[in-house]
């Protein structure tokens, strides 16, 4: 066994022979060794957390032609700790009428269950939490529990506003959901399996972004959906409802909400790269051993949340009922008849060449989306036609 | 397997205790001062009008029902897609039907109206 | 008495003190977050018993889907909200009796089967729940036809919550 190869089991063997030695039982030592990774793990997303502030701010700032933190540290980078610092010393303040139990349990749940989804992600060949054959699933029933979050933040504050956001952000979570989960299928299909592990496997040959570029894409607006990020961030709609479901909470609360946010969106990058870009494959460099599988990992994650903030900072928001319309209109049926081909010409491809099954997935889906465009066209422009029709005298009048 | 979920458990209790230990350090050390005008209702400054519970639209209900139809009819799916790899074309279509059925009644509540945000 | 065991215990006492706790809270909202906690709690023991879809579908449908649902239904009952009516009925007694009856039915029925004190042989590795379960949904001997009746059932209900909402406008 060798550490380059193997770094978690050649760690964990060498700690359970130094355990074992000063006479612990095997299975102590064992749990020790489990407790241990657990919490190397999540305490490398927090730091990892952190380090996302001064990501987001830095990208945010360049985006709006600013320069963004740039005194503390180089590039500013230690700026995030001086943010935790003022978040910690920050008074901590409960509204009145507010439900305690409730109102402090919401943002612990909020970060849980971000910190949850790691416990599946394969970060290396060798190095995963555990390989759930319910992988998909899991990362909706960790969803399910923020959901929970929201809706329990915004009751127990005691704020109008707050239920407000709460209920458009749950509305918009449930709503999502749906093409979420079916986009989650496809990859399921083709890798015969729900685990995340045996999904990046599966991907040995080609990306499942070749063989599903329109799942990719729905499931990227539907996760974006789902962090309640612009265009779609109507939770928190500062110039309406000032921060919706988290508006009554200050100092860590708050900083628990936030850095739940920028985790979430990190994670869903990296689920995107997992699900559709080949996970910690890399042209065969994820060969040249794990740390590199990691670090390949979290470059693909890393731009799947840079297309995110990409979108968050460019797209306007929009309103619930054009939201709400997008999704059950467009793109839960979208989704469906996606899933429905794509389960159809999985299985009519299925014995021919690579080269072939390739091209027919490939071509399926251009064919779709191109007869989407389409039907769009023609309905915008039945729209445009309604609008321009009623007033022509108006537009002539103007030239 | 179950070893699986005892990890999960595993994570569950820590992935909650770091949050439960950020708030613990900063209610160690940050200054408590309240007063009234701190603890009230934020509302941009207002003075808080009426009660905290304004009626809702009854369409976030209806939402959350067409929801929750479709997600349950996804969780059938999954089986069905695991399973998909090693399947006759036939029990394929099975699922495609399942699906369909359920699209249909996308498809009438759409007649309906009831997608529409009034 | 195995680690397990005391575990399932445990999480037993869990999903009973919280579903009483569903039933005697006075405030809405809290009875409808132990009620969470309650099929948690459920999900819980599903992991135990190493039926992992089931455990993820309990909190995906019921935590996910149904506990937001009445969530949202309370929320949306207005007034009824504040309304702190007496916690029993007059039927209480009725269902007293129904529920010992069932218990002690529960009781006398298991009373002579040994089955608590034995353990599940281990699954082989390569046990797939999730397609096996798969293939027995599709399958033409095993239950197909509930797989498809169960779609024209949620059709059912979809156009059940649209006749509804078409009675309120």
């Amino acid at each position: 066994m060798n550490f380059w190869f193997d770094p978690v089991n050649f760690i964990a063997h060498w700690l359970t022979g130094l355990l074992t030695g000063w006479g612990l039982a095997p299975w102590l030592a064992g749990a020790i060794i489990q407790l241990i990774g657990v919490v190397v793990l999540i305490s490398l997303m927090m730091v990892f957390d952190i380090f996302l502030v001064w990501v987001e701010r830095k990208v945010v700032a360049r985006f709006q032609d600013r320069l963004g933190p740039n005194r503390v540290g180089p590039f500013g980078i230690f700026q995030p700790f001086a943010d935790i610092i003022k978040l910690i010393i920050k008074e901590d303040i409960t509204p009145d009428g507010a439900d305690r139990v409730v109102y402090n349990l919401a943002p612990i749940l909020s970060l849980m269950s971000v910190l949850l989804l790691w416990a599946i992600v394969p970060l290396a060949p060798v190095i995963f939490g555990v390989d759930l054959n319910v992988g998909a699933l899991y990362i909706v029933a960790a969803g399910s529990i923020g959901t929970l979050s929201i809706i329990m933040a915004a009751w127990a504050s005691n704020n109008k506003y707050a239920l407000i956001g709460a209920f458009r952000q749950v509305a918009v979570l449930v709503s999502f959901e749906i093409p979420m989960i079916a986009t989650m299928l496809i990859p399921t299909i083709l890798a015969g399996s729900m685990g995340m592990n045996e999904i990046v496997q599966g991907q040995q040959n080609v990306w499942y972004v070749v063989l599903a570029p329109l799942a990719a894409l729905i499931f990227m607006i539907a996760a974006i959906a789902e962090l309640g990020r612009s265009p779609f961030d109507l939770n928190e709609a500062e110039s309406e409802i000032v921060a919706g479901f988290h508006i009554e909470y200050t100092g860590m609360k708050f900083g628990l909400f936030y850095a739940g946010e920028l985790l979430h969106a990190f994670t869903f990058g990296g689920f995107w790269a997992i699900l559709f870009l080949g996970g910690y494959r890399f042209f065969g460099l994820e060969n040249l051993g794990p740390l590199v599988a990691v670090v390949i990992l979290f470059a693909k994650a890393m731009f799947g949340y840079w297309v995110i903030m990409w979108v968050r900072y460019t797209v306007m928001r929009i309103r619930i009922d054009q939201m709400l319309a997008f999704n059950w209109k467009f793109l839960t049926p979208v989704a469906f008849v996606l899933l429905m081909l794509t389960a159809l010409m999985n299985t009519l491809l299925r014995g021919t060449p690579v080269a072939v099954y390739i091209c027919g997935m490939l071509l399926t889906n251009v064919l779709l989306g191109w007869i989407i465009v389409e039907i769009l066209r023609g309905y915008s422009r039945g729209e445009r036609e309604k609008i321009e029709g009623a007033a022509p005298a108006a537009a002539t009048a103007h030239r | 397997m179950q070893n699986d979920w005892l990890y999960i458990g595993l994570f569950l209790v820590i992935a909650t205790l770091i949050p439960v230990s950020a708030l613990l350090a900063s209610w160690l050390v940050s200054p408590k001062k309240p007063n009234p005008i701190k603890q009230s209702t934020y509302e941009c400054g207002m003075e808080t009008v009426g009660e905290n519970w304004v009626q809702f639209k009854a369409q976030y209900y209806i939402f959350a029902l067409v929801f929750l139809v479709f997600d349950v009819e996804t969780v059938f799916l999954f089986p069905w897609a695991v399973s998909l790899g090693r399947l006759s074309l036939f029990a394929v279509l099975e699922g495609i039907v399942f699906v369909l059925i359920l699209v249909a009644g996308l498809v009438y509540a759409w007649r309906k109206g009831m997608l529409e945000w009034v | 008495m195995t680690a397990m065991q005391i575990f399932f215990l445990i999480v037993g006492l869990i999903i009973l003190g919280s579903a009483l706790m569903v039933v005697t809270t006075g405030n809405l909202i809290h009875a409808a977050l132990w009620l969470i906690v309650t099929l948690f709690g459920v999900a819980v023991l599903y992991a135990i018993l190493n039926a992992s879809f089931l455990a993820v579908v309990q909190v995906v449908v019921y935590i996910g889907a149904i506990a937001i649902l009445f969530i949202f239904a309370v929320m949306l009952t207005h007034k009824e909200m504040r309304d702190r009516g007496p916690q029993l009925n007059n039927g209480w007694w009725l269902n007293a009796v129904i529920a010992l009856l069932t218990f002690g039915g529960l009781f006398w029925m298991l009373r002579s089967w040994n089955g608590f004190l034995k353990s599940a042989a281990d699954l082989p590795a390569s046990y797939d729940g999730v397609a096996q379960l798969g293939r027995a949904l599709i399958s033409p001997d095993a239950f197909v036809l509930p797989f498809e009746v169960a779609s024209v059932l949620l059709l059912a209900a979809l156009v059940g919550a649209v006749y509804i909402a078409f009675n309120r406008k």
